[in-house]
């Protein structure tokens, strides 16, 4: 299996690559459109704010070519946020793949929302073996509301969507990569997919 | 439910530890990727590494060490110690590491925590501050808490989470090392007056100082370093203790 890891040059991607090496799969971290299209499966890493990202995207042409993907493609914390509509942080303006604005964090609780919390409410495969309320690792503060495109949630405060899903494209607020046993589960069932 | 976070601190020099590090059943106790992995499978929710080399050369070493841990570990962690530039931070992040902490870099060039923000998003920059009380204030301190600064503790803590820092890493010089307990009343000014979380850090010598600063202060994480690698404390087993006392972790 051809796994790509999309390098616009910010965020932390080699965690992404290590995690996949110890589920036993190969991941190339690339910008080349080519091989971003023709892998089985495309992994959208992002830490960072999002319209330094956008900016990054748009400069080599990804903002086009990763809504245009058929494969499964999963889009991690910021990679998530980069795939709704637009962010509240900056104002930017992204790339519209699912129809949501992602909101900042706006109460009195301690923001980023930083820390091990636990995922509910599943509706997707990706949560095969998951049992319920299992702890991920978090780093955040905006985040993407709940919507029918939902299909984990988590609670800080409110619930907000800390998995969505559209067709082919799968978001997810947590860092599977850094969540442990869960993440690890959840990272195994995408490349299952 | 978010879960307090405890922290184990590892003190890194040419990419080794330092420190005494005593671990049972660790061939090499000085290797911090063998002791981030028994970490990370104790039940550590994160981990620090404080670079202290002196050289700027070291930083090869640093980087091949941040690679090492992002391998072989599944929980995040966070790199300090002579971070300065937006390079620094480019690389180390890519590297694997989950945050950065700035120290010194900051006090002296405040401005660099806004264009690091900027550039990586606040959550991944924490601030790490060490203060000790002179003549009954607060004063931040450089270099390992060797030299005092003229400015206030708590309006440093304002003023790193006005300009983008998205996390405070508070060490208490006073405490530090001690072992009687963190510095509750520090903590819970420092955790009440920013909205950014904060890392309690200096003085953890028995569970009750654990359970103590998460139920008298704000702080959403606890650091120590020779409790745990002396193995006083076991993660698990303060886990355990801390949620029978009505603080949420995760276990």
């Amino acid at each position: 299996m051809k796994i790509a890891i999309i390098d616009y040059g910010a965020g932390n991607i080699k965690s992404v690559q290590f995690a996949l090496e110890r589920l036993g799969y190969e991941g190339v971290c690339t910008s080349n459109p080519n091989e971003i299209r023709s892998a089985d499966k495309v992994i959208f890493p992002g830490v960072g704010a999002a319209n330094s990202a956008m900016n990054e995207l748009q400069k080599s042409g990804l903002n086009e070519l990763i809504p245009s993907l058929k494969q499964p493609v999963m889009g991690i914390c910021l990679g998530m946020q980069l795939m709704c509509t637009s962010s509240e942080e900056n104002d930017t303006a992204c790339l519209g793949i699912f129809p949501m604005k992602v909101q900042k964090f706006n109460h009195d609780l301690k923001i980023p929302h930083i820390g091990w919390n636990q995922i509910d409410d599943f509706g997707s495969s990706l949560f095969n073996q998951i049992l319920p309320s299992g702890y991920v690792y978090f780093v955040h503060s905006y985040y993407v509301p709940l919507s029918q495109f939902t299909t984990s949630t988590a609670t800080y405060s409110f619930k907000f969507s800390a998995t969505i899903q559209k067709n082919n494209f799968f978001g997810c607020q947590f860092h599977p990569e850094k969540s442990s046993d869960v993440g690890m589960q959840i990272l195994n069932n995408f490349l299952k997919l | 439910m978010l879960t307090k976070r405890i922290i184990p601190c590892l003190d890194i020099k040419d990419g080794r530890t330092v420190k005494g590090v005593n671990f049972v059943g660790l061939r090499d106790a000085g290797d911090p990727v063998l002791l981030a992995e028994k970490y990370s499978e104790g039940g550590a929710d994160e981990l620090v590494f404080l670079d202290i080399s002196a050289s700027a050369d070291k930083r090869k070493t640093l980087i091949d060490l941040v690679e090492n841990v992002a391998r072989k570990t599944n929980i995040p962690f966070t790199v300090g110690g002579g971070i300065r530039t937006v390079k620094d931070v480019y690389q180390v992040l890519r590297a694997g590491a989950d945050k950065i902490s700035i120290n010194s870099a900051a006090v002296k060039n405040p401005k660099i925590i806004n264009e690091l923000s900027n550039v990586f998003g606040n959550q991944c920059i924490t601030v790490a501050i060490d203060a000790k009380p002179i003549n009954g204030d607060w004063k931040v301190h450089l270099v390992g808490g060797r030299i005092a600064t003229a400015i206030d503790l708590f309006e440093w803590s304002k003023e790193v989470e006005d300009r983008g820092a998205g996390e405070i890493l508070f060490t208490s010089m006073k405490n530090d090392g001690t072992k009687n307990g963190f510095a509750i009343d520090a903590l819970k000014r420092v955790s009440e007056i920013v909205q950014i979380p904060v890392i309690a850090s200096g003085g953890a010598g028995s569970t009750e100082d654990f359970i103590d600063v998460f139920h008298k202060t704000e702080v959403s994480a606890a650091l120590a370093a020779s409790v745990f690698h002396y193995e006083e404390i076991k993660i698990l087993d303060l886990k355990n203790i801390l949620k029978n006392n009505k603080i949420e972790v995760r276990i």
